[in-house]
């Protein structure tokens, strides 16, 4: 227990940087993968090949991707910008699927009735579809963010893995406490981030809310 | 990197690039195997009586924010050895929850009305079970079978920081030699394993899966 009182500037510095390489790829990927779930839905025939090749790089293992990011784009082995790459890429390729699905789920008199009272493409996709597409696209959303939070400590591996750091630490000392300070944190991060993302979701899609579904008609 | 794979004298012997691969692929397989043997009764269990779905559900989302490293050094912490066990019981760790979770789904997606019907045509607890609900839930089961297997062969390339073999034996030792096409050299060839493995499974899907269940 002395050794948390002792290294608490440790502590808090790996698990910022966690944190800052866990969350920015979400933000990117979240980015990128909305216009490209768009495109993908405007031109149907993307949309499969889109899904499937997603499918194949979320299949990577986090650490074979950490090192051949660097051989790729030529940066150095040890920078962060690997981390923070690979883990866009698994965001991309797991929220395209629900960024399509959810888009897919906007209904056709919905969209419809958007361009009849006057909506441009633009404006519809951000004020209607997308809104729509919340729910489904917060399920990706919630799901690649908790695996993010995980995986950034593999990048301890190679040497940058913000609380990860603290696993080889205690490895290389033969020592239990920073090894468990750093799952329980990792632990903590993750919970709470995906509480942020369900509170998130409530506030963006107030209708949902609403205790009794308006019966459909017949 | 190519350099590296294309030198034969690097695919052959005791550390050389086949015995790598048969080292990381008895890793994975004893480790999803003991999975399956653990994970699939309780789900089974679970989705066929509904007890216990709270944890099924639960347990397969909480896993998935466990960091693999820190359970590996964990594991090796506690048994106090360093070698096959610790691994194991770290990739076990990481492949029961997909397998339960996903079980469960499996067979709690199955429509309760489908399930009345094998009832009332007097099939027992047991044949409902094998006959009826595996068989539908088999789609889900195998996927999770087949994440459980990703996480597994991802983990397993970590298992060469504690002294084990694998192909994860190239980017540790890569990486301390600075020698990085040993490390791509690794690291690709986990990433086709990954990729070979999850084509298994795909196959191993369409193989046996109901033709009943594929034209909805």
């Amino acid at each position: 227990m002395t050794w948390i009182g002792d290294n608490l500037g440790l502590i808090w510095e790996q698990l910022r940087e966690h944190l800052y390489l866990a969350i920015v790829p979400v933000i990117l990927g979240l980015i990128i993968a909305v216009p490209l779930g768009y495109v993908a839905t405007r031109y149907a025939w993307l949309a499969n090949p889109l899904i499937a090749f997603g499918g194949v790089l979320y299949s990577l293992p986090s650490i074979a991707l950490f090192i051949v990011i660097p051989a790729v784009l030529g940066t150095k082995v040890l920078s962060t910008v690997n981390i923070i790459v690979a883990l866009t890429i698994y965001t991309v390729s797991l929220l395209i699927r629900n960024v399509i699905d959810g888009l897919r789920s906007v209904p056709p008199d919905v969209r419809q009735s958007a361009i009849a009272v006057g909506y441009g493409a633009l404006h519809r996709v951000i004020a209607v579809d997308l809104p729509i597409a919340v729910p489904v696209i917060f399920t990706g959303l919630r799901v690649v963010t908790v695996a993010n939070i995980s995986m950034v400590s593999v990048g301890a591996v190679i040497g940058i893995g913000g609380l990860g750091e603290l696993f080889t630490l205690g490895f290389q000392k033969d020592f239990l406490t920073p090894v468990v300070v750093g799952v329980v944190l990792s632990l903590a991060l993750a919970l709470i981030a995906d509480l942020i993302l369900v509170t998130l979701q409530r506030v963006l899609t107030p209708w949902a809310r609403v205790a009794t579904p308006v019966a459909e008609v017949a | 990197m190519w350099e590296y794979l294309t030198d034969s004298f690097n695919w052959s012997g005791n550390e050389g690039i086949w015995a790598r691969i048969v080292e990381h692929l008895w890793y994975t397989f004893a480790a999803l195997g003991l999975s399956v043997v653990i994970a699939l009764p309780i789900g089974l269990r679970i989705g066929h009586t509904r007890r216990g779905a709270f944890l099924a559900i639960n347990l397969g989302n909480a896993a998935r924010a466990l960091p693999s490293l820190g359970l590996l050094m964990i594991a090796v912490l506690l048994t106090d050895q360093i070698g096959f066990l610790p691994v194991l019981i770290a990739l076990v760790a990481l492949g029961i929850p997909p397998i339960l979770a996903s079980t469960y789904a499996g067979l709690s997606g199955v429509d309760a009305a489908t399930i009345d019907a094998a009832r009332g045509m007097g099939m027992t607890g047991r044949e409902i079970l094998t006959k009826v609900e595996i068989p539908i839930g088999l789609p889900l089961i195998i996927s999770g079978i087949r994440s459980a297997t990703l996480q597994i062969v991802s983990t397993a390339t970590i298992a060469a920081l504690v002294s084990l073999g694998g192909l994860g034996r190239y980017v540790v030792d890569g990486l301390k030699l600075r020698d990085f096409p040993q490390m791509f050299t690794g690291a690709l060839l986990v990433a086709l394993l990954a990729i070979a493995l999850d084509a298994l499974f795909a196959l191993i899907g369409r193989i046996t899966v109901s033709p009943g269940l594929k034209i909805g």
